[in-house]
This record gives structure tokens, C-alpha cells and sequence, in this order.
């Protein structure tokens, strides 16, 4: 038996969905002015993942915007209720099918350990990316604000932490993507913004 | 991204060719190539003095001399101004660390030291006479004006002649049966003008006793370049003279090797600019923000000279250039017991009796490090050791240091006697017609006596070969923007700034271990969830059975 309920609304699976594409770019981009391979060549490497920058930045506005106009932010209040039961049903009983401990819903769309990992993102991740890749923009006019003395290296490795950070996020994120009630009702979710649960 | 732009730029005006052609034919013929032929003849023209109608040059000069003191009669001071110049004295004090330099002083790792050579060296002196200490620096007709003024290519100083042309025909290359024509004086005289590329080139473009040999990034093609081989002096374009960059207005020459300014923080000179800058640097002209479209590049001048992007090569001619020189082989008689000169593929000398081994190269990659403007040379009697590598010339610099750029240098790497006693790096007597001169008996004893002997002190007998480096600044041959280095060309693992302190640059996988670290987690992660999905999967088709 399971019932569809609407999760996710038309700007937010836009938001998530231009947000993947970013940030795709800006890690391929991002790992080859890195120098970890060659793709489309350091300089226009470059410009993409500036193009990128700029595009998320005016995302993220957006996005903090509606979530504060909404009240959609207190998706992200975290809580440790029920932790212990995700992680052990993410050990255990996903594999038989157990009942899921959480129960979704229009306002609590995200379960225990996905509110902490996705308050990760927002509060260590993003500010780390955000920060560094800011400076790292600006680094022309470091000597204007007093910052000439600053080692690029410090912002540099700063900013390589949080993509590495981001990326790990990634490769978690996209797997749990299938671990729905079936292995594709969250993804259908994000694309229809209707859910199947049970 | 560039070609597609210059394709653009190209398609854009081949129709505005086209477009212009249709209206051509009533205009009157001004055409790009007579407005070039225009430029050139009035550059000429600029003058309002025609020598040729002088009366005090209307004689048959017997010596240089004699042309000299027509030209002081009247231009008075030109003689006083060169006898403050390093061209003249050749001499200089670097004011910062005192050093005694200039042609007298120095020894190098081409030909070494001037001292005992002088008759073959002062070829290349502004003077008539230079053969040894006993030369009068303070003479005003000993000055030749000739060697840089001369317009009609004729006037020629060979070796041998301690700075004079040749009076009568003159045998050179020695025994060779070749004669060069004597000079005629009088044709000279009335046909002096501005220095050029060529006067200025006649030694500078053959330093180290060849063409391109000393610098790399001087050589004869500089006298008609194009624009791929030197943006400001390409023939067809700005047709630069060496003194449109490097004059001081008092016959003095901007911009030292001995002394050379690393960087400069100031906007452009201005014309009338009471300012005792430097002229000859890039800033002088360019300023010190100059990239329009992209500051990016203004920033990377804060730790970058401008010729380590815009000389992305020297000996571009393509001439070769010497690249090192190994004095301990010389000496070496070929099968008939005579001297020899062995040929390279290249058909460049690889072998010389009189000098050694040789090699050279072209569109070579600098070799770059910071320096700050502090040069210290390694002179005579300067203690030297023998299992070290000695820097001839050493171009300081630290990341920190104030006013310190990455520099790209030629580095000519040889090898030299020294005097193992005194330690010091030797002067020994190569050119001449005496005894103990190398060239005549491949003697090294002797040459080093009589080399030690005229700078003052005695050849402790004991000779032992030293490897040495002497750096060269690339600053000439400055190719045209689209030829510059793109970032790839450094922002890369292999890049050319490998080895360089002070720098974190992006795209040259910069920070290993961190990589390394994160590299396993994130294998870890991805181990993790296919593990995960996998039980899942098995687990799946288990249930629908
Ligand atoms: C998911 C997001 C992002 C990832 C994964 C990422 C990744 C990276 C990586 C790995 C580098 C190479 C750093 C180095 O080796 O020095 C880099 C460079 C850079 N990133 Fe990001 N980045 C992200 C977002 C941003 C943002 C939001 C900004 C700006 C606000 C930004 C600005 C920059 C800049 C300016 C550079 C240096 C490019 C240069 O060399 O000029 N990045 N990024």
C-alpha cells in the first residue's frame, strides 16, 4: 500500500536541480584548475567555474531568500530524535524492507540524519566554499582591503577542503537518492514533487 | 577561445577590405605601402644638418682621430659626455654593493677577461688606441664617433687593430688570405646620422665573438626583425632603434646588466617628466597596469617581471645560441698534430682548438628565478671553491624581498681555469702575436703567467678547471601579445614556474598529501554506497523470488 503526498514545490526542485548542475560544474572545473587532470584546459576551466561561481552565488540568494519568506528554513532545524533508529535502519533494515522510522510529510520533508547532513552543508560546507571561493574571486584587489600580506595558499586549501567536503556530500547524496520507499520515488519526487510513501 | 577571435578579427577585415576596394578607385593613391615608404624617408629626413656639405669634412682623413676632432670642433661636449660612459671607460661601480665592474674588471665564462687581449677586445671600444692600461681615457679625439654613427655600414673595427677601422686592407680572419677593404674615411664622416639597430648591433649582437653567441636575445636578425621577433623593433611596424628604449639624452645608455632594475611600480614616463627613472623599462612606457582587458594579468605583475610572459623564448631568429663553453678541452691537436675546429649537425663549431667544446641551442624555454635587483659578481681574486658550481654573476632575489620579480634568464654554464692556489678565478693571455699567448701555443702555463702577471700578481703554477654560471636577463626579442604564455603554460603539473619559492599556484596539483587524504575518503564513500546498494539489490531479487 502506499499514498503520494506533494514534497517538494515548483522553486524548490528548480533550486535543486540548477543547483546539481552548478555544482557538477564547479566540481569538474573546480578539480582541474586544481590541476588533478586536464578537461577543457586550465584557462577556460577557469572561466567556467567563475561563470559558475557567479551563477550560484545569485542561486543561493534566491534560495536563502524563499527560505526565509516561506519558513521553509525550519526544514533545517535539527534534531536528534529518531537518529539512532535512521542509522539503524540504514544498517539493517533497509536491506529487508523494514517499516521506515520516519514518516515523511509535506513539513517535515527530511528525515533525522538527512536534516543533519544537509545542516553540514549549509553551515560548514557552503560558508567554507562560499568564503574562500569569495576571496579567491577578489584576489586582484586583496591589497585595496588590507588583505596583501594574506597567502593565497591558506584561501586556496580553505576552498579545496570544502570542494573535497562536497564532493564526499555528492557521492552520498546521489546514492541516497535510491534509498526511497522504492529506488526511485525520491528522485521522482524532486523531479514531479510528488512522493510515494507508505 | 583566441584563434575564434582572430579568426573574427580576420573575417571582419578582409569585408572591410573588400568594402573599402569598392570605394578605392576615386580616392587618390595613398595606399598602406606608400604611407610606409613616406614614414621611413622622413625618418630619415628628420635631421636639419647635412654632413655631406661640410666644409671641416671635405679632406682625406688619414685616421680615425682626425674625424674625431672635426666632429668636436663643433658638437664640443659629445667627447666629455662619452668619457663618463661605461662604453668609454669601461668601468662601472655598482652603487649598491660597491663592486668594481665593467669590461676591464669583469671575468666572464665566453673568452674570460679583456686584460692582456686588448688590441682584439677594443674592437669593440668607442675609442681609437685602447690596447693596454697606458691608454688615455681623458683624450677627446681618442673618442670614435664612427662606430656608432656611421650610416653607410662601411665602418668596421676588426681585431686585432685595438679599436681602429682598418687604414689599408687588412687580413682577417688571421691567415686567412681574406682582406677587408680599408675604410674610407672621408664617405663616413659625411654620412653620419642617429645610431641604429646596426651600430649599436656591430658589437652587441656579436658578444662572446659571434652572431646571437653571448645573449640569446640579441643577434643580427634584430637589425630588420619582424613583428613575431620583436614587437617594438619589427621593421614594418614601430621600427624601434635600440636608443628609442635605452637613451638618457647625454650620450649615457638606460638600463644596466651590471645594475639591473628588477622592477617598477610607476606609471608611464610622461614627455618633459623630471624624473631620473629608468627609461628603459617596460613600465617606463607601459606603466605598471597595462592589461586592459583583464586584471588578472595586472596582479600576476606584482610577482612576475613582464618579459617572463612576453618572452616566452629567446633565439627566435633563428640563430643558435652558445649555450655553455668548456674551456678544459681546448688544447686538443687534431690527426695531422695541427689545430682543429670540429663541425656540429647543427654546422655550428662544436670543437675548437683555441677554446674548447661548445653547444648551442634556439627558441629556448629561460630558465627563471626572483631577483631583486642586487647582482654580485664573483671578480678576480674573489675566493672561489672548486667543487662548487661558481656564479660568474649571481642574480639575488627572494619571494619577500622588496621589488622582487620572477625573471626569465639565460644561464650560459662553462667551464674555466682557475689558479687552484690563490683560488681564484684565472686571467689568462689568449689573442696575440707573442709567445705565451693561447691561441699560438696551447700552453696554458704560459698563458697564465702572463695573464696573472698583468692583473698584479703571480700563477701559483697550479691550474685546476672550474664549473661556472653566468646569468643572462631576457629582455629583448619581446614577441607579440598573442605570442605570449598562456596560463597552461605554468598553471600546469609540468609548468614552468616548477621549482619556485614563494608562489602558490593553482593547476600545478599543488597540495599532494591533502589530495591523497581526501582522495581515500572519498573512495571510502564510494566503496561504502555501492557496497550498500549492492546488498540491497541482492537482497531485492532474493525477495521477489
Ligand atoms: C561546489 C562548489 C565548488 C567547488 C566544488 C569548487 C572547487 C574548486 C576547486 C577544487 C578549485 C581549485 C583550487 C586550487 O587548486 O587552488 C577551485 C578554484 C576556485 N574557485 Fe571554486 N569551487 C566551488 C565553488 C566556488 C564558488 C561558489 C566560488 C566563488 C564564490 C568559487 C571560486 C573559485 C575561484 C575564484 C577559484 C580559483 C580560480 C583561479 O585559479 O583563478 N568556487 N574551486
Amino acid at each position: 500500500m502506499s499514498e503520494r503526498i506533494y514534497i517538494f514545490k515548483r522553486f524548490e526542485r528548480f533550486w535543486h536541480w540548477s543547483q546539481a548542475v552548478l555544482i557538477i560544474t564547479m566540481l569538474v572545473t573546480g578539480f582541474e584548475v586544481h590541476g588533478s587532470y586536464s578537461l577543457f584546459g586550465f584557462e577556460d576551466a577557469v572561466s567556467y567555474h567563475t561563470i559558475a561561481a557567479w551563477m550560484l552565488v545569485s542561486l543561493w540568494v534566491f534560495a536563502i531568500f524563499w527560505h526565509f519568506t516561506t519558513g521553509e528554513w525550519k526544514q533545517y532545524i535539527p534534531t536528534l530524535e529518531k537518529v539512532n533508529a535512521m542509522v539503524k535502519y540504514y544498517a539493517t533494515g533497509i536491506f529487508t524492507h523494514a517499516p521506515h522510522p520516519f514518516k515523511q510529510t509535506t513539513l517535515r520533508k527530511h528525515n533525522p540524519l538527512q536534516r543533519l547532513a544537509y545542516l553540514f552543508v549549509l553551515l560548514v560546507i557552503n560558508p567554507l566554499i562560499w568564503f574562500s571561493g569569495w576571496l579567491y574571486l577578489f584576489y586582484d584587489v586583496w591589497p585595496d582591503y588590507g588583505l596583501a600580506d594574506l597567502p593565497l595558499e591558506w584561501v586556496a586549501v580553505a576552498h579545496v577542503i570544502g570542494a573535497f567536503m562536497m564532493l564526499i556530500f555528492f557521492i552520498v547524496h546521489v546514492y541516497l537518492a535510491t534509498a526511497g520507499h522504492t529506488w526511485t520515488s525520491h528522485i521522482k519526487a524532486m523531479i514531479t514533487g510528488w512522493e510515494e510513501v507508505e | 577561445m583566441k584563434t575564434s577571435k582572430s579568426v573574427i578579427a580576420a573575417l571582419l577585415s578582409t569585408s572591410l577590405f573588400l568594402a573599402g576596394l569598392a570605394g578605392a578607385a576615386e580616392q587618390p593613391a595613398t595606399t598602406a605601402e606608400t604611407d610606409k615608404t613616406v614614414v621611413a624617408k622622413s625618418k630619415r629626413e628628420t635631421s636639419t644638418a647635412d654632413h655631406s656639405k661640410y666644409e671641416e669634412l671635405q679632406k682625406q682623413f688619414k685616421q680615425g682621430q682626425e674625424v674625431t676632432e672635426a666632429c668636436i670642433d663643433c658638437h664640443t661636449e659629445a667627447a666629455k659626455q662619452i668619457h663618463k660612459t661605461k662604453h668609454w671607460t669601461w668601468e662601472y661601480t655598482n652603487p649598491k654593493t660597491g663592486q668594481k665592474l665593467g669590461k676591464k674588471n669583469v671575468i666572464n665564462n665566453f673568452c674570460t677577461a679583456t686584460k692582456t687581449n686588448m688590441t682584439f677586445c677594443a674592437a669593440c671600444h668607442i675609442g681609437y688606441g685602447f690596447e693596454d692600461d697606458s691608454f688615455d681615457f681623458a683624450s677627446e679625439k681618442n673618442v670614435d664617433c664612427l662606430a656608432c654613427h656611421d650610416t653607410t655600414g662601411t665602418y668596421k673595427k676588426y681585431p686585432g687593430l685595438s679599436g681602429h677601422p682598418a687604414y689599408e686592407p687588412y687580413e682577417w680572419p688571421a691567415k686567412s688570405g681574406k682582406f677587408k677593404p680599408a675604410v674610407d674615411l672621408q664617405k663616413v664622416a659625411q654620412n653620419v646620422g642617429k645610431t641604429s639597430r646596426r651600430t649599436c648591433g656591430a658589437c652587441h649582437f656579436f658578444g662572446g665573438g659571434g652572431n646571437a653567441v653571448k645573449h640569446g636575445d640579441l643577434d643580427k636578425s634584430l637589425e630588420n626583425p619582424s613583428r613575431y621577433l620583436d614587437i617594438h623593433m619589427d621593421k614594418d611596424g614601430l621600427d624601434f632603434t635600440c636608443s628609442t628604449c635605452h637613451s638618457d639624452g647625454k650620450h649615457d645608455v638606460a638600463g644596466s646588466r651590471y645594475h639591473t632594475q628588477a622592477s617598477d611600480n610607476k606609471g608611464p614616463l610622461l614627455r618633459g617628466q623630471k624624473d631620473d627613472r629608468n627609461p628603459a623599462t617596460c613600465q617606463a612606457c607601459h606603466g605598471d597596469t597595462p592589461h586592459e582587458e583583464d586584471e588578472r594579468l595586472n596582479t600576476h605583475a606584482r610577482k612576475l617581471a613582464c618579459q617572463t610572459c612576453h618572452i616566452p623564448e629567446y633565439a627566435r631568429s633563428p640563430q643558435l645560441t652558445k649555450m655553455s663553453w668548456d674551456w678544459s678541452t681546448a688544447g686538443k691537436m687534431g690527426e695531422d698534430g695541427k689545430p682543429m675546429k670540429i663541425k656540429a649537425s647543427s654546422g655550428m663549431i662544436a670543437y675548437d682548438t683555441k677554446k674548447g667544446d661548445f653547444t648551442y641551442d634556439r627558441y629556448v624555454i629561460p630558465e627563471y628565478k626572483w631577483f631583486n635587483g642586487e647582482v654580485l659578481y664573483t671578480l678576480f681574486g674573489d675566493k672561489v671553491n672548486p667543487d662548487e658550481v661558481v656564479k660568474i654573476n649571481d642574480f639575488r632575489g627572494e619571494p619577500n624581498d622588496p621589488g622582487a620579480r620572477i625573471w626569465p634568464f639565460k644561464i650560459f654554464r662553462g667551464k674555466q681555469p682557475i689558479d687552484a692556489e690563490k683560488r681564484s678565478l684565472a686571467v689568462f693571455h689568449t689573442a696575440g702575436d707573442d709567445d705565451t699567448a693561447f691561441w699560438q701555443n696551447f700552453d696554458w702555463d704560459k698563458a697564465l703567467t702572463t695573464g696573472m702577471k698583468a692583473m698584479g700578481t703571480e700563477y701559483s703554477g697550479k691550474l685546476s678547471f672550474v664549473s661556472t654560471e653566468m646569468s643572462w636577463p631576457i629582455t629583448h626579442m619581446v614577441a607579440p601579445k598573442e605570442d605570449a604564455l598562456s596560463c597552461a603554460q605554468c598553471h600546469n603539473k609540468n609548468g614552468r614556474m616548477q621549482g619556485i619559492d614563494g608562489i602558490y599556484m593553482p593547476g600545478t596539483d599543488n597540495t599532494p598529501l591533502l589530495d591523497k587524504l581526501f582522495y581515500i575518503i572519498a573512495l571510502l564513500a564510494l566503496v561504502g554506497v555501492v557496497i550498500h546498494g549492492a546488498i540491497r539489490l541482492i537482497n531485492d531479487r532474493k525477495e521477489a523470488e
